[in-house]
């Protein structure tokens, strides 16, 4: 029996040779450190989520900016109104609008404008609400007042409102200057949720073992605190992207959107309005098209989510 | 927390003056003459606009304009709609109502949403969850509009279970289908929402000490997960009751509610300037409170988070 | 004239309707059925909330002018055709078509047991003429003699002008009361025109001459809320108007006109928009609808059978080339109006959009006015012409290439579009340009537009007639000058005409001469006409004899339920 070995503050320690160390306490100090961001990729492009997501994504992207490739009816010809709520002909797969429009055509070129308008505006919304949420959270006192304060003022005001000032003071009306207007009113939202799950963050005990560690404090919230609390906000703008494409239709709906003669699916949702107790069809393929694009975003989401997740992964 | 309380109410007061200056310089540059526009296609004898504009003090510039309504305002002047009546009527008459719809919409979403995100999140990838998406892409996808309007032919009137219609004094009842119209696309997020809380907090460290303290299942969910999970969800119903409220056009119009929605647009689009701004500032009032209720809320939803002075 | 801005609501689409002139002549029952029905029966019905307090000076939209028109009598009221039977006037007759007599019957009183008097017609006009009342409906006073002196008559002393160059007025107005008006007794007083008109009687039905009692001079805001009149309805009670809700009129038991009621009164339920009023219907909640929504218009007459309603309304839609953009004056203008006139499928377009519910155009009045026709010389123009519309337009070409986008404006809120862009592909189909929509989001900032010549293309231009008359329809629109006249269109053939038939001896020659200064509309077309509303209705099988005016209200007091 080997015998005791007494440091000099009266501890026993084990001397080396009983407690070897195991190999899977071992750190590899050649390797590189491996980033929260290359975990995430290592642990998404193993779902076939984020494949089929990818592509669908790369499809819409592909139509958006490249519609000749799909259709060679242009867009906005012979509309007539002979062919008004018609079926399918050859060369016509979806049939045709109240106004006797190709569904299918009108379809792919309206997909530019509605995935620029999500897009852009789920973007925007997303960056200042994050940005805004996780300063206000993180840092609170008067920031936090003066911020949350202000977000209720756009909150209260109603997107008609501002919509139609912003419409009428801007000199053209293109599927940018409605995701601003769309942005504008809505960041507050993506900012609350943020700044909510930031507070939740802040305390968190890794929080606290970093301050500890004298980590500063703007690291402590971009390597932390955000990845942890960018969950909720995935969530609501991958949804989002979705309910802006619709509110984009109300918006050309009410005059304040985009003109008439720019294709959208959600103006094609909103002349579907006057339809739906006799040809409920002409809303079945813009909306398909919507939920095709909210679906891959959803599932997206879902996975890139997961994959920022370290308790998440853990667990695979 | 008294002193945050009271932090908060006295902010109150800034807001109120920056969002009624605001909203009423918006009102004041909507494109067009309102008074003129009164009239539809035939102008009505020369000087008959000129006088009313004099009237509702449109002929006078923005800031004397503002400042006529903030003094009103402190005499319990609201102002008036353009057809004479006072605004102060036309609140008490809009708010009980859209108050109830909007309870009643935020109720359901909370309610049916969060047991549904609940569930598909516990069983996340397996048939409920793939249902519970197909129900929130539909929501998202298909437009309100359609949504009422086909609710309201089908359970008004061809089931005849609803009201087609609310009637004037909108008692609840009736603004149960309403509701369910007004809350769907929120339900969808608050599903999606509560999802992801669920399942992310389901692998969390707490969860796991609860589990291995050996408590059931059910008393973690319960206790541990949801609880940990509504903090985002909280939040999210805390800013959505602004979107019940005036945002609930489409809903109003379908089933003829005489709410605040409604009539906020309305006046938008007649530029009323004192009915959008009294209407406003109040709604602005109702957020200030209703976010401050929901920072509250998080101190009791997770520990973690407490209010220093 | 009853507003025709149509809705302020995202969802009031205003159908308009449509017109088959099969045989429907209109005023004739839908259903010929001779039940008397229960007289204490309430008849619930759509309606709007007034614009303002009920005054019917004031009254010039039609949610306050169905309600108004129910709760006060004239000197005469309009019969299911336009045409006018007497009221409360015992004889209205003049030798020179300028000065009139008016004669009152005895015995009228308003509710209040106030007897109809000379007074409470001349109170009430006078009320109404009035600049500083600025009543909306002032205008219907302005060929009575005196009314200049009602209004602002000095110039602005620091000089400054309008629009137009001419001084503005400002300053009190000279008198109170109009010279035009004098009270002979009674029941019996005299009305001096500024310029003969022989048919100014057919005028008097509309609701703002209706007669007032001395109760209200007294608070005019005050009694609009609970008015007080001599109409078969009256309010049940104070507070039987529930602002934005509805309003109860019970039958006025002194009532002894033309327009006795055969039910107890009507609940008119105010809406939003018109797919909520429909929905309601359908529900059972409503016995008769005045206005099916758009969503409506294919299946409403499937569904309701002889209990739906298209007939021919008072209501002219078209859309106006202002004069003062490049290509559209002169030569090259009238061309290109003519060639678009013609590239336009109305026949088409009424089918397949409006299902029906509007008619084509053949003139500028409506199927209902008295002198309507569709034998106009040069009425062609109105027809689908591809050939001779592109042949047009290659000679408008040769003057000036148009290189641009053609537009046509509208007001978002009016449920608009979907016309406008058929009207759009038509032209552009036709023509081989590109033609779309221009929306302004509410009618304010298209009238602003519209009325500071600042509009980059066409605009829409819709007429509802205020009283069955085609002076009516041609007058505030087209002659030089004119209120509604924004394009600011300028004939002097025409106003020459306009003036002969307002001061013809007779209706009939009236009638010739506006339908020849029509003619010469059809060679200017300074206003491209499309087609003419129809009145769409429904009515549920709890209630019988639902007949619809000329003004697209339905004569309630002749309905029966139960």
């Amino acid at each position: 029996m080997p015998s005791k070995k007494y440091t000099p503050q009266g501890h026993y320690v084990a001397p080396l040779e009983d407690t070897p160390i195991a190999p899977i306490d071992k750190l590899d100090e050649s390797q590189k450190a491996r980033s929260t961001w290359a975990d995430a990729w290592d642990a998404m492009r193993r779902r076939p989520a984020f494949w089929i997501s990818s592509v669908l994504i790369v499809l819409i992207v592909i139509i958006a900016l490249f519609p000749g490739l799909f259709t060679q009816v242009p867009p906005n010809s012979n509309c007539l109104l002979a062919n008004s709520n018609g079926g399918p002909q050859p060369g016509h797969p979806f049939g045709f609008t109240r106004q006797g429009c190709d569904v299918y055509s009108r379809l792919i070129h309206g997909t530019q404008a509605s995935v620029t308008v999500g897009l852009m505006a789920t973007i925007m919304v997303t960056v200042i609400g994050v940005v805004i949420g996780a300063l206000a959270g993180f840092y609170g006192g008067i920031l936090d007042s003066a911020v949350s304060r202000v977000g209720d003022i756009f909150f209260a005001i109603p997107t008609v409102l501002g919509a139609i000032v912003l419409m009428s003071v801007l000199p053209e009306r293109t599927p940018v200057t409605v995701a601003v207007v769309l942005g504008i009113f809505a960041w507050p939202q993506i900012a609350r949720i943020m700044r909510g799950a930031v507070l939740s963050a802040r305390n968190s005990d890794y929080v606290t073992a970093s301050v500890a560690l004298g980590v500063e404090r703007s690291k402590i919230l971009l390597r932390h605190v955000v990845p942890n609390s960018i969950a909720p906000v995935i969530v609501i703008a991958t949804v989002s992207l979705g309910t802006f494409i619709v509110a984009e239709a109300t918006l050309s709906f009410l005059g304040i959107g985009l003109p008439p003669s720019v294709m959208s699916w959600g103006n094609d949702i909103g002349q579907a309005r006057t339809s739906i107790r006799t040809s409920p069809q002409v809303l079945l393929y813009p909306a398909a098209a919507l939920s095709i694009t909210v679906l891959s975003f959803l599932m997206l989401g879902d996975v890139v989510r997961d994959a920022l997740d370290p308790k998440a992964r853990a667990r695979r | 927390m008294l002193w945050y309380t009271g932090k908060r109410i006295l902010q109150m007061i800034p807001v109120f003056f920056g969002a009624t200056f605001l909203i009423y310089f918006m009102v004041f540059s909507l494109p067009g003459d309102p008074i003129a526009a009164l009239y539809g296609d035939r102008p009505p004898a020369p000087g008959v606009i000129e006088v009313i504009r004099a009237e509702y003090n449109l002929d006078k510039p923005f800031i004397v304009q503002y400042f006529l309504y903030i003094i009103g305002l402190f005499q319990g002047d609201f102002g008036t709609t353009y057809s004479g009546r006072p605004v102060s009527d036309v609140m008490a008459q809009a708010f009980p109502i859209t108050a109830r719809l909007a309870i009643l919409a935020l109720l359901f979403e909370a309610v049916a949403g969060i047991l549904i995100g609940l569930i598909a999140g516990l069983r996340k990838g397996k048939l409920f969850d793939a249902s519970a998406l197909v129900v929130s892409l539909l929501l998202i996808s298909v437009p309100t509009f359609v949504v009422g309007f086909v609710l309201q032919l089908v359970f008004g009137v061809q089931l005849g279970w609803a009201r087609t219609t609310v009637s004037g004094d909108a008692p609840w009842g009736e603004l149960v289908l309403p509701a369910i119209v007004l809350a769907s696309v929120s339900f969808a997020y608050i599903v999606r929402l509560t999802r992801a809380s669920v399942s992310d907090n389901l692998s969390a460290d707490f969860v796991r000490t609860a589990t291995a303290k050996g408590l059931s299942r059910n008393r973690v969910v319960r206790v541990h997960v949801l609880r940990n999970s509504l903090v985002p969800v909280v939040t999210f119903l805390g800013v959505d009751l602004g979107a019940l409220m005036v945002g609930a056009i489409v809903t109003e119009g379908i089933f003829n509610i005489n709410g605040v929605g409604g009539t906020v647009y309305r006046a938008v689009t007649l530029g009323e300037g004192p009915t959008v701004v009294s209407f406003i500032a109040v709604m602005v009032i109702i957020f200030v409170i209703a976010n401050l209720l929901v920072d509250l809320l998080y101190a009791a939803l997770d520990p973690r988070i407490r209010y220093a002075k | 004239m009853k507003k025709s801005r149509m809705g302020l609501s995202v969802l009031a689409l205003l159908s308009a309707s449509a017109l088959a002139l099969t045989g429907c002549a209109p005023g004739e029952p839908a259903a010929e059925d001779e039940s008397t029905g229960d007289a204490s029966a309430i008849i619930t019905t759509n309606g709007s909330e007034p614009q303002h307090s009920l005054i019917p000076t004031n009254t010039t939209e039609s949610g306050g002018g169905k309600i108004t028109t129910s709760i006060f009598a004239g000197l005469v009221s309009y019969t299911a055709e336009g045409e006018i039977e007497n009221e409360v006037a015992e004889s209205i007759e003049s030798e020179d078509a300028k000065t009139w007599t008016v004669t009152l019957k005895d015995g009228w009183t308003f509710t209040n047991d106030e007897p109809v008097t000379s007074d409470s017609f001349i109170d009430a006009w006078n009320y109404g003429a009035l600049y500083d009342n600025a009543q909306s409906a002032s205008y219907f006073f302005d060929n009575i003699v005196g009314f200049s002196d009602v209004q602002n008559t000095k110039d602005d002393p620091s000089g400054a002008v309008d629009e137009e160059g001419n001084p503005v007025q400002v300053g009190d107005p000279l008198a109170e009361t109009m010279s035009g008006l004098q009270v002979v007794d009674d029941t019996t007083f005299t009305v001096e025109l500024s310029s003969p008109e022989a048919d100014w009687p057919l005028r008097l039905g509309y609701t703002a001459y209706s007669p007032l009692p001395k109760a209200a001079f007294e608070d005019m805001e005050a009694f609009g809320e609970n008015p007080i009149g001599n109409g078969p309805y009256m309010l049940d009670g104070e507070g039987a108007w529930v602002h934005e809700e509805k309003i109860n009129l019970v039958t006025n038991p002194d009532y002894d006109g033309v327009r006795k009621p055969a039910n107890g009164g009507l609940e008119i339920i105010f809406y939003a928009t018109q797919d909520a009023a429909y929905a309601d219907i359908e529900g059972g909640n409503l016995d008769v609808l005045d206005a099916v929504p758009d969503s409506a218009l294919e299946t409403f007459e499937d569904q309701f059978g002889d209990r739906a309603v298209n007939q021919p309304a008072a209501i002219f839609q078209a859309f106006n080339m202002p004069y003062y953009l490049p290509h559209w004056s002169g030569e090259e203008g009238k061309l290109r109006r003519a060639a678009l006139s013609q590239a336009i499928n109305r026949e088409e377009i009424t089918d397949v959009i409006f299902q029906g519910t509007r008619t084509p155009a053949t003139d500028f009045t409506s199927p209902v006015i008295d002198g309507w026709t569709d034998k106009l010389e040069g009425a062609e123009v109105l027809d689908y012409n591809p050939e001779e519309a592109k042949k047009l337009w290659a000679e408008a070409d040769a003057i000036a290439p148009y290189n641009e986008t053609f537009s046509i404006a509208y007001n978002a809120d009016g449920g608009h579009q979907a016309w406008v862009d058929a009207v759009t592909n038509s032209i552009a189909n036709t023509l081989g340009i590109t033609a779309e929509g221009k929306s302004y989001p509410t009618f304010a900032a298209s009238l602003e537009d519209r009325a500071n010549d600042k509009l980059t293309g066409g605009v829409r231009a819709g007429w509802q007639a205020d009283y069955p008359s085609m002076y009516n329809f041609l007058a505030p629109l087209y002659q030089t000058g004119a209120g509604s006249n924004y394009e600011d269109y300028s004939s002097e053939e025409f106003d020459n005409l306009l003036k002969e038939g307002s001061q013809a001896a007779s209706v009939e020659d009236a009638t010739a001469k506006y339908q020849e200064a029509q003619e010469v509309l059809l060679k200017d077309l300074p206003s491209i006409p499309l087609w003419y509303s129809n009145v769409t209705g429904v009515s549920a099988d709890t209630v019988d004899n639902v007949v619809f005016g000329w003004d697209s209200v339905p004569l309630y007091h002749q309905i029966t339920k139960g």
